[in-house]
């Protein structure tokens, strides 16, 4: 069991799938949200532009759209995300923001849906209470909708964040050195730690994921409007 | 996409001229974002017509692309009819009034749901090599159904269990009263209406399970994400090559999302569903109908669990209920 | 295609029943059951798949190795047999030898066996055609090498020229490729397989190797453990070099780029790793 903490570094693995979890939520909070108000705004191109952003993210697999990020965005095109002497090194740097990018693109689309769900949740009377006082759609949009309809996506939010934690092993396919990559690492150099390596990784895992559940769950409550 | 839209008013003369303006700015921005992309591809040379042209060659479907295509449906194939009757198995016993089925039954869907498909794929691959126990080259495809199965049984046995609590109950009542035990009322009455509600959600569940059997890529299944690494490298155009295998993911998934909903609006109309479907816009803001199910599903199925959460229940559901 | 591989194997079998037509009829021998052999599908000049083809040094010598053992080229059953799984493969009977790049070393020779070296290869630099690097020196400082995921070729150059870089990838190709456009500075690895990729069409012209070899990898044939086929599989290899099969086979499918193979080192003495 030391071996795998020393040898293949399962701790520093674990970090990492942490600072990606934590970067690719962000961004894909920021990109989700603005394309559930594009998905929800009285223009119909942007209506457009929103819904099919949804369903081809949707419908493209999070393993294709990683390798792509490295083969084609950063090889074939020569998409540069880190500086060549970046602290901790160029190439760990870009392989790491590549990861991001492909993670927060992709949950994205989960976000914006996560929000549209929270945005059903509202009566009907609350937007024409906002129109009949004057509000305009962006006023009402930010001070009535959004503020409830995020109280009202805990709960998938919350589910999109467990997605998105354990598809950071996704990573591994570039290159990222996180828990997956561990994980192979074991079973080709040191296959009778298989087991071990196993029932760790599961068990960080819960261990990451377990608390958030419960949050989830306690913050739907919480913030519920009560109705 | 409603056209009930509560969130703005008919829009005056001032709105509409605000709207086109938004609109023409929108439509810029994409042909701005459609250039660059091309002024890039261009830049980098990938415009060029024979790092194309192999797309429209035969040989090219016929010894990459389309087995790779295969190999992904018949990997979604069975790991969807495998998930399935596990789950079913699962959701039983997880509803069962013997103690230590109902708690193997948990312990099973709580770890399963909570481990990454990739960590479960790497490990099932491995250990099978390692015992050799299977013939041939069906290690990868085993590897990888192993995987999606230990995930996708988990989620759906909870949606089963869901599609049960969600009933009112009188049916479970009506079904003791006349004499069933527990367990054949759920059996007999309960479990088919979870199921019939859930075939929606059975649909979509597909496409997560396509989109996952990706992940195999690591595992040296010859599905259609690595064949396209293949013929990317054979024609020496491996961003043509995955631009190609995305297109198809999308068009597969696409269709299998379309029939979801086909499913989904006919049950409706029929007004078979007994609690399980996913409605959307009635009574509330008119965001459009979310695939509730399928964004759920994608997020782990925690959902499900929340029984007692009303409040999230109603969230999905987009009704408050109560 | 594995399907037309089965009825051209059933074809031939029925042929063969034929004109046997009186004797056992039962194809007896190794034609029985042909000849289950890994290789690289996706290593171009040495082992490809492409389409029904099979090309490359590695599968013209494991024909010969077929033939000299009386396989018929059609009752082979190419596999793939990527790096990590090779002793797996072996190990669990899913193929009977492999062609595949294979180095023999002590650590493997604990769990396989071998049969040759039947050539010689040795770790160098593939580079773009303008590259200033000129091989396993300070020009490589601050490089950004490419190589594949498990593989310690790359290892041992971070260790004596600590300022590179390293992304690993699943396969070479994909390396290959970005160093052809100059994302990446450098590929290492055996002489043999870069020389396939600079001989390979889409990158004629845009690759070079640079460097000489800087190690031995001396490439046999993996056979399972203990396999009664070793000496004979010994005698064929030295067979194919004495006749200058070897030679052609090289020049064939390595040739293309002006490769030369490293002649102090080859030809090797094939057989002591049974």
């Amino acid at each position: 069991m030391q071996t795998i903490f020393e040898q293949f570094g399962l701790l520093a693995a674990f970090w990492m799938t942490i600072k990606l979890t934590l970067w690719s939520a962000l961004f894909a909070t920021v990109i989700g949200t603005l394309v559930a108000i594009m998905r929800l705004s009285p223009v119909g191109i942007l209506r457009q532009l929103g819904a099919t952003y949804v369903t081809l993210v949707r419908n493209t697999p999070l393993t294709l759209i990683m390798i792509f990020s490295s083969i084609a965005l950063s090889g074939v095109l020569g998409l540069v995300l880190a500086s060549r002497d970046a602290p901790g090194g160029y190439i760990a740097t870009q392989n790491f923001r590549l990861a991001v990018l492909a993670l927060s693109v992709y949950h994205a689309a989960f976000v914006c849906e996560a929000i549209r769900s929270g945005v059903n949740t509202i009566p009907l009377g609350q937007a024409e209470a906002a129109r009949s006082i004057g509000l305009t759609f962006s006023q009402s949009l930010r001070e009535i909708i959004l503020p409830q309809a995020f109280r009202g996506a805990v709960t998938p939010l919350g589910n999109t964040l467990i997605a998105l934690t354990k598809n950071t092993t996704i990573a591994a396919a570039i290159g990222v050195a996180e828990t997956a990559l561990v994980m192979r690492n074991v079973a080709e150099f040191d296959p009778g730690l298989l087991w071990t390596a196993f029932g760790l990784i599961a068990l960080g895992f819960v261990i990451l994921t377990v608390p958030m559940g419960l949050a989830t769950s306690f913050l739907a409550h919480r913030l519920a409007v009560k109705r | 996409m409603t056209a009930a839209n509560v969130l703005f008013d008919a829009p005056g003369p001032r709105a509409r001229a605000r709207h086109r303006m938004l609109a023409i700015v929108g439509l810029l921005a994409l042909l701005g974002a459609l250039a660059w992309v091309l002024m890039r591809f261009q830049a980098k040379g990938q415009l060029e017509p024979a790092l194309w042209s192999w797309v429209v060659q035969p040989d090219s479907w016929r010894y990459y692309l389309l087995p790779g295509l295969l190999a992904t449906l018949q990997a979604g194939a069975i790991a969807i009819v495998v998930s399935m009757v596990l789950a079913l198995a699962l959701a039983m016993s997880r509803m069962s009034e013997i103690t230590v089925l109902r708690w193997a039954a948990t312990l099973f869907v709580e770890f399963f749901r909570g481990v990454p498909v990739l960590i479960m794929m790497l490990f099932a691959f491995y250990f099978l090599v390692d015992r050799g126990w299977l013939p041939d080259s069906t290690n990868p495809l085993a590897g990888a159904v192993t995987g999606l199965v230990l995930y996708n049984s988990a989620v759906l046995a909870e949606v089963i269990r869901n599609g049960v609590a969600s009933l009112p109950s009188g049916q479970r009542e009506a079904g003791l009263s006349i004499g069933l035990s527990p367990s054949q009322t759920r059996r007999i009455i309960l479990v088919p209406q979870s199921l019939s509600a859930m075939l929606p959600t059975l649909v979509s569940q597909v496409i997560v399970i396509l989109k996952d059997s990706a992940l195999a890529v690591m595992i040296l299944y010859p599905e259609l994400t690595r064949a396209a690494g293949d013929v990317g490298s054979a024609k020496g155009a491996p961003l043509q090559a995955y631009v190609v295998a995305a297109v198809l993911y999308i068009v597969v998934n696409y269709t299998i999302q379309r029939i979801a909903q086909w499913v989904e609006s006919r049950q409706r109309r029929r007004g078979r569903s007994a609690g399980g479907v996913v409605h959307a816009d009635t009574g509330t803001l008119g965001a459009g109908t979310v695939d509730g199910a399928q964004v759920m599903e994608d997020a782990a199925g925690h959902v499900h669990t929340n029984l007692e959460d009303d409040v999230s229940r109603s969230a999905h559901r987009g009704i408050g209920r109560d | 295609m594995s399907t037309s591989f089965r009825i051209a194997a059933v074809a031939a079998a029925a042929a063969l029943a034929l004109s046997a037509c009186g004797s056992d009829g039962d194809g007896a021998g190794a034609d029985g059951d042909g000849l289950k052999i890994g290789i690289k599908f996706d290593q171009p000049g040495l082992g490809l798949k492409d389409g029904e083809n099979y090309t490359g040094m590695d599968v013209e010598v494991a024909k010969k190795v077929a033939e000299g053992l009386g396989v018929a080229e059609d009752k082979i059953t190419w596999v793939q047999a990527p790096s990590p799984q090779r002793e797996q493969l072996l190990k669990t009977g899913q193929v009977d030898m492999i062609f595949a790049t294979y180095s023999i070393t002590d650590k493997r020779k604990a769990e396989v066996s071998f049969a040759g070296p039947y050539f010689v290869a040795g770790q160098s630099l593939l580079v773009g055609a303008d590259s200033d690097i000129t091989g396993l020196d300070d020009s490589l400082d601050g490089k950004l090498l490419c190589s594949v995921t498990g593989s310690t070729s790359a290892e041992k150059i971070k260790e004596e020229i600590p300022g590179v870089e390293l992304q690993e990838y699943g396969t070479y190709s994909e390396c290959a490729a970005q160093v052809a456009n100059g994302t990446l500075d450098a590929l290492t690895t055996d002489d043999a397989i870069l020389a396939g990729y600079a001989a390979q069409d889409t990158y004629k012209g845009k690759l070079k190797l640079v460097g000489g070899t800087f190690s031995t990898e001396n490439y046999g044939v993996g056979l399972p453990k203990d396999s009664e086929q070793c000496e004979e599989i010994n005698e064929i290899l030295n067979g194919l070099w004495e006749d200058g099969t070897m030679e052609q086979i090289i020049s064939d499918n390595l040739g293309e780029a002006g490769y030369e193979y490293n002649k102090e080192l080859n030809p090797p003495e094939a057989g002591g790793n049974c």
